[in-house]
């Protein structure tokens, strides 16, 4: 289904000319009304007038997690604050957070985004939609209840944690979609087979799961421990909040809403753009944005795009799924490596548990690579050759596919701790 | 004869081993043999319980991670050369491998008892039966 054909299956030439209109309008009010902007084109030698066209965009300026922080809190507004009607911001690790202002207008797009990302997703109304991202300060929690609203689906606000709760709200209010991080879905999953409750008898289908980088492995093990389709999502405070990009049900790629979202992937290095089909970062320019346009913004995560057109009609550029990204990556002994690697190594062999933690430690000068994984009853064998068969079996497999040791470390159940927001992957240890 | 053989996988750290075994006590669970089998990091605790499926069930909810295995138990004369004589050579013989066993005392004065994995199970139990 899609919600928005006029704009979701736009002919490409119509689109591309929309996006130009848009982007010189958008490109006009931030040099008018953010100093910033204004600084940064001015020290580029450029003025909105010199993008005339969509390839004219390598002239700009990128726009950093950094320059978020160094205006903080306010210094990216481009309306007054009366014309801002509700503030979100990220959960930011370090230092100050991310703050993101809505004007009316704003949150009208963002819901529509979402009504659109629902749609996409195979939500209609007839569905009862759990909403177990957080609500508060993060944006997914209003995104998907504003979306799930606006679709007409009845969504239940249960926001995160409490996952006995979670699981009685299931089981009793009969929930078909469950919309939450891809790790709490197999928390749900982990749960539930403890209280003895059976998630197949329950009248779930859907699970619509972003806000953490995932692999096509840990779909797989989500979809074989509930009765769910896992559909992607992606989005961040910094451009809307979720909204951005989402899958169709043909798994593709993620439809990017262009009409608002203008993608492109750079050489993380050398910031020079590359073209469809190549594997660098995502960098996006928001199109309608009032109160917190974004110009070229390096989101870090690392995509590639694709333009033919897709089997569902959308002829929206589709990314490809969010596996990895620029700041997650580990330089261990010189070489890079995701998280994700190692959880895919770790998903294809027979039994193991998404639930693993890289440690990065470094001993006499040299780095030392350690992964922990949990022994569940489905790997462990009462025969010490079988358990160091395992054991060597992943070290061989993380070693060739990185080119550098590893220690596999066997560790009990819950030894890992579960978190109900993002998941923690890695203990770096190297005071560098 | 078969019997039920719970093993438990047990971290290499403090006090994890006593944990367990409170676990057990709390059952009021008799260990009639135990053997521990030692990795860098981890052992496998393999226990003849009393009741090893409330043992098993015990343990898990205390969050180990425990399986259920059979094994072969014997009696075997408590005298020199009683374990060549009556188990592994007559296993040998029938080529039948075996992957660990473990000994206990029999309360019965002159025989010891002896816990076996073997390949091939129904074989070995015809073949000590013997
Ligand atoms: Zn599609």
């Amino acid at each position: 289904m899609i919600w928005n054909s006029k704009y979701e299956t736009m002919p490409r030439g119509e689109l591309e000319a929309l996006q130009l209109e848009r982007l010189k309008a958008q490109l006009s009010r931030v040099y008018e009304k953010v100093p910033f902007y204004r600084h940064a084109f001015q020290q580029q030698g450029i003025t909105p007038d010199s993008i005339r066209s969509l390839a004219d965009m390598s002239k700009i300026p990128f726009t950093t997690k950094q320059d978020f922080r160094d205006n903080y809190p306010f210094g990216l507004l481009a309306v007054p604050l009366q014309q801002v009607c509700r503030l979100h911001a990220s959960s930011g690790t370090t230092g100050k957070p991310v703050v993101a202002p809505y004007t009316a207008n704003d949150l009208r797009m963002w819901t529509e985004v979402m009504a659109r990302t629902l749609t996409s997703a195979g939500v209609t109304k007839d569905d009862v939609m759990q909403n177990a991202y957080g609500y508060g300060l993060f944006t997914g929690g209003l995104g998907f209840h504003y979306g799930g609203e606006r679709v007409g689906a009845a969504v239940i606000p249960t926001s995160t944690g409490n996952t006995k709760r979670q699981l009685m709200l299931i089981q009793d209010i009969g929930t078909t979609v469950l919309t939450c991080t891809p790790s709490y879905t197999l928390i749900l999953a982990e749960a539930a087979a403890e209280i003895g409750m059976d998630l197949r008898l329950t009248k779930l289908r859907l699970g619509i799961c972003g806000a953490e980088p995932w692999t096509e492995q840990m779909r797989t093990e989500i979809e074989s421990k509930l009765p769910i389709k896992a559909m992607d999502i992606y989005g961040l405070t910094e451009v809307v909040g979720p909204g951005v990009s989402v899958e169709c049900p043909h798994r593709c790629g993620l439809h990017i809403f262009e009409d608002h979202f203008l993608p492109e992937i750079v050489d993380p290095q050398t910031g020079a753009r590359l073209p469809n089909g190549q594997k660098g970062e995502l960098v996006l320019t928001t199109l309608t944005k009032e109160a917190l346009p974004v110009i070229r913004f390096r989101t870090r995560d690392i995509a590639s795009l694709r333009a033919e057109p897709c089997q569902c009609g959308r002829t929206l550029v589709r990314m490809t799924k969010v596996t990895g990204r620029t700041d997650d990556m580990l330089k261990i002994r010189g070489v890079n490596v995701f998280p994700s690697q190692i959880e895919s190594i770790l998903l294809q062999v027979e039994g193991v548990e998404p639930h693993y933690l890289i440690i990065v430690d470094r001993e006499r000068h040299l780095d030392d690579l350690e992964v922990w994984i949990e022994v569940s009853e489905a790997v462990f064998s009462d025969e010490m050759r079988k358990m160091e068969a395992l054991q060597k079996k992943v070290k061989d497999e993380v070693e060739a596919t990185l080119g550098i040791g590893v220690r596999i470390k066997l560790v009990e159940p819950k030894s890992i701790a579960r978190t109900e927001g993002k998941a923690k992957r890695v203990v770096d240890r190297r005071e560098l | 004869m078969k019997i039920r053989q719970v093993s438990v996988f047990v971290e290499n750290k403090p006090g994890r081993l006593v944990e367990m075994l409170e676990v057990l006590k709390g059952q009021k669970m008799n260990i009639r043999a135990l053997c521990i089998s030692e990795g860098s990091d981890f052992g496998i605790v393999r226990m003849i319980l009393s009741d090893p499926a409330k043992g098993a069930d015990a343990i898990r909810k205390a969050g180990f991670t425990a399986t259920e295995t059979t094994v072969l138990h014997s009696e075997m004369p408590d005298e020199p050369g009683g374990l060549l004589e009556t188990v592994a050579k007559p296993l040998a013989e029938a080529g039948i491998n075996l992957e660990y066993f473990y000994a206990f005392i029999n309360p019965s004065p002159g025989k010891a008892n002896i816990v076996l994995k073997v390949s091939d199970p129904d074989r070995a139990e015809q073949v000590l039966r013997r």
